[in-house]
């Protein structure tokens, strides 16, 4: 049986993790490679880096961090952040991330995800979406959530997928960061409208918060990040806990 | 112990090469026919679709050259469903070492809608030959494939989706094979690997 997945996020800048993380046994908590091997022997399903660096030195010393990370780790690895053409995703994989999430830069340029789909495959494209429930529905941002376009999360998703998206990451930034739960009834309509799988991202904060995701919104995976770095909430408890609840997870 | 792996037009190798680096195995990526006839083992990757892919290895004339290797030989995910007969992918005829027919998931079953591609951890179960020797039953490993080999006599392993049981990874012979990415599978796809290195083979 098809396990839920659960993975990390880790923000980077200029080649070292930005939040805080709380892990024992870490000689450098700020080190990406130590990181993720920490991640990947807790069990973590799949991890995911974003480069939140906004120069060229940094995309240079984020894709070097990448190889290092490749090499050191045998589990899905994505990588997001500066993507904006196709030799992005060119040199991202070759350091050896396995799949690319694309957020501004797909709305901004959708063609790019066809060109993906057709060049790497759908299975290298993660379609990142921030979207919020406004008055007059679910609306996409951009801009790390600052602007508001005018397309409905459901559409956006549904072209994103047509145009060869291999998976959804959806994050709503009313539930980002509360720490009460995922959006399950977007996530359940999404999972349900979409034939690819869609990754719940933004609002963990218990244990009990993935298995809703999981249950309430058809999650195929959860993604989470402080509630992991800063030790609130690990990885193989969690997945214990899930395991107990009757969900399918690799234990 | 020489491991070749097999460069074509077939997606990114990067993390195979990396996972034979951490078994302490340092491949060589060719697509010389001398290279690969004398390696000791062949590794067949990649991601990609069957009927470029096929392609490529004709007019390149790779396909003779990995049919008639007599060592033992991996293919991995679309390494899989090229070594078998043919592919619904395309309509694609393919090099047939293993005599199965690749066929795309269904898109519904009775749980309702199959999602496609199968993205992420199942398990493999009825395992068979010492590439799985180390392995517990129902071990999970780590898949991304749209197209699927159906339940055959060539199968050592077996996995469920979209209410399909499948063979998940094949051997005929001196040629092995997993649907499956061993390379993505952590410390369960490292241990296949290392079989696979060292299987005994006279």
């Amino acid at each position: 049986m098809l396990a839920k997945r659960i993975i990390p996020c880790l923000d980077v800048k200029d080649g070292r993790t930005v939040k805080g993380i709380n892990f024992v046994n870490l000689r450098d908590a700020g080190d990406p490679v130590e990181l993720g091997k920490a991640y990947s022997e807790q069990g973590a399903d799949e991890l995911v880096f974003l480069d939140i660096a906004a120069t060229h030195e940094g995309r240079k010393t984020f894709t070097d961090m990448v190889s290092r990370v490749a090499a050191a780790i045998s589990i899905p690895f994505t990588v997001g952040g500066g993507i904006h053409e196709l030799a992005d995703v060119a040199r991202l994989l070759e350091a050896g991330a396995d799949k690319v999430s694309l957020n501004s830069a797909a709305i901004r340029n959708p063609q790019l995800v066809n060109e993906i789909a057709s060049h790497f495959g759908s299975q290298v494209c993660v379609a990142a979406i921030d979207a919020r429930c406004d008055a007059d529905g679910w609306y996409c941002y951009v801009n790390g959530g600052r602007i508001r376009v005018e397309r409905t999360l459901f559409d956006w998703a549904r072209e994103v997928a047509d145009r060869g998206a291999g998976e959804i990451l959806f994050t709503s930034m009313d539930h980002d960061g509360v720490k009460q739960g995922f959006p399950n009834e977007a996530l359940a309509r999404l999972s349900d409208e979409l034939s690819i799988p869609v990754i719940a991202s933004g609002g963990a904060g218990a244990k009990e918060h993935f298995a809703d995701a999981f249950r309430l919104g058809h999650a195929d995976a959860a993604l989470a990040a402080s509630v992991f770095h800063f030790g609130e909430i690990k990885i193989p408890e969690l997945k214990q806990y899930l395991h107990n609840e009757g969900i399918c997870v690799r234990l | 112990m020489k491991v070749a792996v097999v460069k074509y037009n077939a997606g990114n190798i990067c993390s195979v090469i990396n996972a034979l680096h951490r078994i302490g195995v340092e491949p060589v990526v060719t697509d010389d026919p001398a290279v690969l006839a004398a390696a000791d083992r062949v590794i067949f990757p990649g991601q990609g679709e069957a009927s470029n892919t096929m392609a490529y290895l004709r007019q390149s004339g790779l396909d003779a050259v990995i049919r008639n290797l007599k060592q033992p030989v991996l293919g991995i995910c679309i390494g899989q469903q090229l070594l078998c007969a043919h592919s619904e992918e395309g309509d694609t005829p393919c090099l047939g070492v293993f005599g199965s027919k690749v066929q795309r998931f269904p898109v519904s079953c009775a749980e309702g809608r199959v999602k496609i591609p199968q993205i992420g951890w199942n398990t493999i179960e009825q395992l068979k030959t010492p590439l799985f020797q180390g392995l517990k039953e129902g071990d999970f490993v780590y898949f991304v494939h749209s197209f699927y080999v159906p339940d055959c006599a060539e199968a050592v392993a077996r996995t469920t989706y979209g209410g399909v049981t499948y063979a998940s990874a094949l051997r005929c012979g001196n040629f092995y094979a997993t649907q499956f990415h061993p390379e993505k599978s952590g410390d369960v796809g490292l241990r296949i690997l290392h079989n696979f290195i060292h299987l005994c083979h006279d």
